[in-house]
């Protein structure tokens, strides 16, 4: 109350200031890292209904192949890898990037993108093999929510090299300005939170699955 | 020609899809294309185009795309109450053996038309245009947080329209209901093109919704004047922040549903089949996960509207600001957790249902202190009974019925018996009218001054008013009658002519409700005809409280020649009591973000993608892909998205204000 009081008083001594005098610009994207990260909470929420779709769907095999005849974790095992290596290169591409060495930076965004191709065409092989087998996703709910859930985020990863390749021309052509930096940081939370979603994957899925 | 070589390049739209042997549809056709090409006409004679085009259409200015939202919904309100009209004439004349006017294939397309289009091209439009609108004046502002991203959120929603309104002429719509369950809307029993139609409007209009909610939370948080915490924000801009959290913490739900919706049409997969292992409950329960929070999204703006009318026509301060702020936030929370009360005869056991019944009670606890809070601010103010007012007062007396209704239906075993009666139908119409679109209402004649600088007119507005509330109780009363009878809904023809009565009663109720929007119509008509009488040269009409007021009506592109230090809850309230002056001088250039057609384009070809992937027309889908991917990056190649509004400019139009103000105060 005294608080208030004071306050009061306060203003009523001295005139009342009701609008900022001296503004400045509002920086530009002040508001785009908090903007991303909604973003990313709604896209993982989009994950979220995909996670739950498999967990209430995952086990209608419908008398079809169950995880233990389909999955060989060796390879999502060397898939995952290919994945957390990308995320430990992009951090490393960041790294790069704060000390502005723009030619290291590119080359850690393209070892990234290199992984990434590595993780998806091991992806589309372990894909084509269960096709290959009669696993495809038209074969029950199981398979169906395992296609969705896994290449959805596939997807993801694909649209996240699109996404690389345009920010590598964009900074080769502009440098590392400030609006750049901001673009590489949010594809930095992209790809890191890529990668926290296939670790769902990877327990959820494909060793969970095997237990099943 | 090559029968295979048609199908690669029509997919499989074909000429029997135009429906010309439906009297009714080539009717309604030849109206809208009638007036279709007299506005075509208009505006291609007073050279309109490139204005329109420069001036609205790639706007990033927030007022002009809250505006431009608003159009779109009253737009589509017409349809979807067209519609309205139609299944309350069949209904009130299909009986004694008499089939109606209305075909079953048709009637079918109708009652989900109405609920899809009056929700998502209606509720949803003039919402997220008077948030748009009214948020950046509220919190003292200049522009939204992403003002390119809001003007591509706009046009997606008009793209999802499109789509919707393309159903009536070309193909048919759903024949689903309005949430298109599965088994009934996968390809097995719906092979035609009306749920792909339904898919992708949504899906559409959904990346708009999601994409603008993303906007507002950010323009919330980030965005306000210095001095205004959390809890000095207007009440309508904290409902609007929770409206917008709901908003991108549930549409994702529904894109993901509807994606997988899509795969078992397209694909053939079995998310929501009867057979290898598919599950149809759990697209209904998902869908609904959505679809309660959805309805949280349309009401908490309108209890924001509903409170800063309150306090401005009652001349006092908000009765129990911070508990309508807790309340509001807990009705945010609890709307996620009661999504089964939709369909408690799943089958899901007693202990299930008693869980999502209290829920559901539960939420009646903060909807009814917010009610109360209304009472005790009217309680001993002196009230004006402006049009505002008066839909705020016919809310608080309509929505608590609706809301006893709804906590009846919370009861489980109740439910059983009222589940999917016209009872149900009673009841949420109860609240969406009498609490959605009363608050609505109430918004659009309390901030039409704002966006135009001159009031709408009183009496055609008093006309409407009493229209559309008394419509409202004829329309609906007799439905509750009819679903404690056991009338189950979406019927089109019925045996017992005990019934009739009410059904004539319903329909009369419907075109009370007819004048109300042809009253509404004719108010604003006859409000820009005597826009010189009804002038507001004061920028605050109402004598009101927040800080949108203290701008002038309409307010200049930037907003504020000053941003606003804030002391207050009613921010310009305390600064007309403490003696505010006009800053009059030492006005600087001011940033703004520049126009973009970017947004424009980008909806275009989202929307010609829906429609190739409706009809099959695969490399029309591929190109109209890829074009999209274009543009995005392309656009991101524009760093230059900013301008000055140079300070000569701002002193013109500060001006000119000060002369208008001079004028007003000898008169």
């Amino acid at each position: 109350m005294s608080v208030a009081i004071t306050t009061q008083s306060s203003i009523q001594d001295s005139e009342p200031v009701f609008h900022v005098i001296d503004e400045h610009d509002h920086p530009e994207g002040a508001s785009t890292m908090l903007g991303f990260w909604i973003y990313l909470m709604s896209d993982c929420l989009i994950f979220a209904m995909l996670f739950a779709t498999y967990g209430v769907l995952g086990g209608n095999y419908a008398a079809g192949p169950s995880p233990k005849d389909l999955f060989d974790l060796k390879l999502v095992a060397l898939n995952t890898t290919m994945l957390l290596l990308s995320s430990i290169t992009y951090g490393f591409a960041m790294l790069t990037m704060e000390k502005s060495k723009i030619g290291q930076t590119q080359l850690w965004l393209a070892i990234t993108g290199l992984f990434g191709l590595a993780f998806l065409g091991i992806e589309l092989t372990e894909f084509a093999h269960m096709i290959h087998e009669g696993a495809t996703p038209q074969r029950s709910a199981f398979l169906s929510s395992f296609f969705t859930l896994v290449g959805t985020h596939g997807l993801h990863v694909t649209f996240g090299l699109v996404w690389l390749v345009t920010l590598m021309v964009q900074t080769a052509r502009f440098g590392l300005t400030e609006a750049n930096r901001r673009r590489l940081m949010c594809l930095s939370m992209f790809w890191h939170f890529l990668d926290v979603v296939w670790i769902g994957v990877f327990t959820f899925v494909y060793l969970l699955g095997m237990l099943r | 020609m090559n029968p295979d070589l048609i199908k690669m390049i029509f997919g499989r739209l074909n000429l029997e899809a135009l429906p010309i042997h439906e009297p009714i549809l080539v009717g309604t056709f030849a109206v809208v294309a009638t007036g279709g090409l007299a506005l075509f006409a208009i505006v291609t004679y007073f050279r309109l185009w490139s204005y329109l085009w420069r001036e609205w259409f790639t706007t990033v200015d927030h007022k002009r795309i809250g505006i431009m939202y608003m159009i779109l919904g009253i737009v589509m309100l017409l349809r979807g109450f067209a519609d309205a009209l139609m299944m309350r004439l069949q209904q009130a004349i299909a009986f004694n053996g008499a089939d109606g006017y209305l075909p079953a294939h048709h009637y079918d397309q109708i009652f989900t038309a109405h609920g899809v289009i009056m929700i998502f091209f209606v509720a949803m439009p003039l919402v997220t245009g008077l948030m748009n609108y009214v948020v950046p004046l509220q919190i003292g502002a200049r522009d939204v947080s992403f003002p390119f991203l809001n003007n591509f959120s706009f046009w997606m929603t008009v793209g999802g329209a499109v789509l919707v309104m393309m159903s009536l002429f070309v193909g048919e719509f759903a024949r689903t209901g309005w949430l298109a369950y599965p088994p009934l809307s996968n390809i097995g029993y719906s092979p035609d093109v009306g749920v792909d139609y339904y898919i992708w409007g949504l899906q559409v209009a959904g990346v708009g919704t999601t994409l603008s909610g993303i906007n507002l939370v950010c323009t919330i948080v980030k965005l306000r004047a210095p001095g205004m915490t959390m809890m000095k924000m207007p009440v309508f801009t904290w409902t609007s922040l929770c409206t917008n959290v709901l908003i991108v913490a549930s549409f994702p739900v529904l894109t993901a549903v509807l994606a997988l919706l899509s795969l078992d049409r397209y694909v053939g997969t079995n998310f929501f089949t009867n057979d290898f292992g598919g599950n149809p409950m759990m697209y209904v329960n998902l869908i609904w996960i959505w679809g309660h929070p959805e309805v949280y999204i349309l009401v908490l703006p309108a209890f924001g509207i509903f409170s800063e009318v309150t306090a401005t026509f009652s001349g006092k301060r908000l009765f129990g600001y911070t508990s309508m702020v807790y309340a509001t936030v807990v009705i945010t929370i609890l709307s996620y957790l009661v999504w089964l009360h939709h369909f408690f005869t799943m089958g899901s056991g007693a202990s299930v249902n008693s869980f999502f019944g209290i829920t559901t009670m539960i939420i009646s606890i903060p909807t009814g202190a917010k009610m109360f809070n209304w009472l005790f601010t009217m309680y001993r103010g002196r009230i004006r009974f402006e049009l505002p007012m008066m839909w705020t007062v016919a809310f608080m007396l309509t929505f608590v019925i609706g809301g006893m209704t709804g906590v009846l239906l919370a009861v489980p075993p109740a439910d059983f018996v009222l589940h999917n009666s016209l009872f149900l139908i009673a009841h949420f119409h109860n609240v969406i009218i009498g609490g959605v679109l009363f608050g609505l209402f109430a918004g659009i004649n309390y901030w039409f001054p704002k966006a135009f600088g001159f009031r709408l007119d009183p009496f055609w507005g008093k006309l409407s008013f009493w229209f559309w509330v008394s419509g409202f109780y004829f329309a609906f009363m007799p439905l509750y009658v009819l679903g404690l009878m056991g009338v189950t809904r979406r019927l089109r023809v019925f045996d017992d002519p005990s019934l009739q009565i009410w059904f004539v009663i319903a329909a009369f109720g419907a075109f009370l409700i007819l004048l109300g929007i042809g009253a509404m119509l004719v108010q604003f008509a006859v409000s820009i005809l005597r826009r010189e009488q009804l002038k507001d040269t004061t920028g605050d009409p109402w004598n009101a409280r927040t800080l949108e007021w203290a701008t002038s009506s309409p307010p200049p592109d930037y907003n504020f020649a000053f941003t606003p230090v804030v002391y207050d809850n009613d921010a310009w309230w305390d600064m007309k009591r403490r003696g505010y002056k006009r800053p009059l001088t030492g006005f600087k250039p001011i940033h703004m973000p520049s126009n973009t057609g970017t947004g424009i384009i980008l909806a275009g070809f989202a929307t010609v993608m829906g429609f190739a992937l409706i009809w099959y027309i695969w490399w029309l889908a591929a190109v109209s892909f890829v074009a999209l991917l274009a543009v995005a990056i392309g656009h991101t190649f524009n760093y230059h998205r900013d301008f000055h509004i140079p300070a000569d400019a701002v002193v013109r139009t500060e001006d000119a204000r000060t002369r208008v103000l001079a004028a007003g105060a000898q008169t």
